[in-house]
């Protein structure tokens, strides 16, 4: 079993708790978070890290503690989000190019290489800048620059899958080409899929955070890891530390978390290491 | 039993396949003004197959006998030629219908292993056919399972079990019950035991064998392992570079071969018993690229009885009853 093999790795096992901490942390929020996130208290204002406020507080006093988890909830559902319609979008587009081939193929490919062209964080800045930077048009703009991955990807396999023998099989068996699109060769693209995926998490996560800081994302008062650090910045020269470093920290750790999962999970489904499972 | 006889269940007329070269050299040929060039993989090839038989198709590696098969079940679309199955044109048939006519018209795979989904269970994987052809229930269909498994020696154990904990010789077997699932009048088996091992190859013959009588199917049975050949098939088309260059009865293909090429390939066969001598007829060189095929009979830059009328063009004759040969010299 690959989680087996996967937890043997104590780098890989620790990335994978970091990224178990996060996803319950965001999921429970309410009930983890020990405070309001958007509950001002003028007595504390920049508090720095003590018992009653682990993580110190911000200029209007609220407890960063809370706000970080509250925070976790909004980049990992944009993230998760993201990817989900991307990997929807893209597989299906990689796998009729891949399976259909000519002016199909044609025609998504150049599609896919004219949205590549962009740098991807360029193309989300204007996407978000255009539409305007509500929640749901920063999902678009990163579930848009992450399609290319996954069409290139599936459209790949699916020229290998295409030409086994298996899938000769399942044609001369009397699949319709849907079907043997669907239970035949998608199936087998499935594991890089995974990997792809996780992978892609860590950098959706990094571009909410990095469109945040810029002011172009999330939007106050919702709390969001990046524009946290972007707030937190100021306060860098006159002492209040914990405002930029916990925020911060949350993305590296989050984003580093998803790069060595999604790293391990590239080793472990690697068809030449299938025979070994 | 001669086709001829006898309505033929499959007849194959003509066929041509030929896959366009691509790539820098078309480029080429088409701004020298020359028509692209292709592999002709088969070229002109034309049998039939009467109901019940089994027709053993043999030759080298390389000689075009897969995409005959290939071209048979429409896996590729032939250049030109005309494949009849029962009374229906399976050539110009259109998705749907062809893929009804697939209930009746199956195949078995080279590889055991890779014409296996690595992803489904035996289970599964043999009832698919019943799935796109039957509307029979989920409980009528897993009967059917456990009785085609039963048929080709399979325990209805294994069919929870996956393609990777199976052994070459059960893989096999899982690949004749997906293709005897429905019942099919006529199956193509396409050098179905040359992944096998020798020891396991004659129980997979005597299977087959088994199988064609008790569900009275036919078969084509491509080969390059003359012994299984010679033991399974009823009649024997012997190809060469794309055409049909013998065919007769086996026995009598056996007994006289009259092509030089059969002659030298039945020479290749090793007799078990060190005391026999006989005269090994060798072929000179190798095997002309499908590419440039020579004109008149293929076989005559390597023909040891080679003669100035060989590069005449020759064509499939009939020398005894049932006999055909493309020789001019026969």
């Amino acid at each position: 079993m690959p989680w087996r093999r996967l937890a043997r790795n104590r780098l890989s096992f620790a990335a994978l708790g970091a990224i178990l901490v996060v996803t319950v942390a965001a999921l429970l929020a309410p009930w983890l978070a020990p405070y309001d996130p958007d509950e001002p208290d003028a007595a504390v204002a920049l508090a720095s890290v003590s018992v009653r406020h682990p993580l110190g507080t911000d200029l209007y006093g609220r407890d960063q503690l809370s706000r970080l988890i509250h925070a976790g909830r909004v980049d990992l559902l944009v993230a998760l989000s993201a990817t989900a319609i991307a990997l929807t979008l893209g597989a299906t587009l990689g796998a009729a190019a891949g399976y259909r081939g000519g002016w199909v193929d044609h025609l998504v490919m150049r599609g896919v290489d004219a949205v590549m062209a962009f740098p991807a964080f360029i193309l989300a800045l204007a996407i978000t800048a255009a539409l305007g930077n509500s929640t749901a048009n920063v999902v678009a703009a990163i579930a848009l620059t992450h399609v290319p991955i996954y069409t290139r990807l599936i459209r790949g396999e699916m020229l290998k899958a295409r030409e086994t023998e298996y899938a000769e099989a399942a044609r001369t068996v009397g699949n319709r080409p849907h079907q043997i699109v669907l239970y035949h060769l998608f199936p087998n693209c499935v594991p890089p899929l995974i990997v792809q995926a996780t992978l892609a998490m860590g950098f959706a996560i990094l571009t909410v955070a990095a469109l945040s800081f810029i002011g172009l994302g999330i939007q106050p008062p919702q709390s969001e890891w990046g524009q946290m650090t972007a707030e937190g910045a100021g306060y860098v020269v006159s002492g209040e530390w914990w405002l930029v470093l916990f925020p911060g920290f949350a993305i590296m750790l989050t984003v580093l978390a998803f790069n060595l999962v999604g790293d391990t999970l590239r080793d472990l489904l690697d068809p030449r290491m299938r025979g070994v499972r | 039993m001669p086709s001829r006889w006898r309505v033929a269940l499959l007849s194959v007329e003509g066929l041509v396949k030929h896959f366009p070269l691509g790539g820098a050299r078309a480029w080429l040929d088409r701004l020298g003004g020359q028509a692209p060039r292709s592999v002709r993989a088969v070229d002109g090839v034309s049998f039939a197959v009467a109901p019940g038989e089994t027709l053993g198709l043999v030759g080298e590696s390389g000689c075009g006998k897969s995409t005959v098969a290939r071209s048979i079940l429409r896996l590729v679309e032939p250049t030109a030629g005309r494949v009849t199955f029962g009374d229906v044109n399976l050539t110009t048939l259109s998705a749907e219908p062809l893929r009804r006519q697939r209930r009746d018209l199956q195949m078995v795979f080279q590889d055991p292993t890779a014409s296996l989904n690595p992803r489904l269970s035996v289970g599964r994987t043999v009832e698919e056919p019943l799935r796109r052809h039957t509307t029979l229930g989920t409980g009528e269909r897993r009967a059917r399972v456990a009785e085609v498994l039963a048929q080709v020696g399979l325990g209805p154990e294994l069919a929870g079990r996956y393609s990777h904990e199976l052994s070459g010789g059960q893989r096999q077997r899982v690949n004749f019950a997906r293709a005897i699932a429905t019942r099919p009048r006529f199956v193509v088996l396409d050098e179905p035991t040359s992944a096998l091992d020798v020891s396991l190859r004659a129980r997979a013959i005597l299977l087959l064998d088994e199988l064609r009588a008790t569900l009275g199917m036919t078969y084509l049975f491509i080969s390059h392992d003359l012994a299984s050949v010679k033991y399974l098939a009823h009649r024997v088309a012997v190809m060469y570079l794309g055409t049909i260059v013998e065919e007769a009865s086996t026995a009598e293909l056996f007994a006289r071969p009259l092509h030089p090429y059969t002659r030298a390939l039945l020479s290749a066969v090793p007799v078990p018993d060190p005391d026999v001598r006989r005269a090994r007829i060798v072929l000179a060189g190798e095997v002309p690229s499908p590419i440039d095929i020579p004109g008149g009979c293929r076989l005559r830059g390597r023909c040891p009885l080679a003669q100035p009328v060989c590069a005449e063009p020759v064509t499939l004759r009939e020398v005894a009853p049932a006999h055909r040969v493309a020789c001019h010299l026969v």
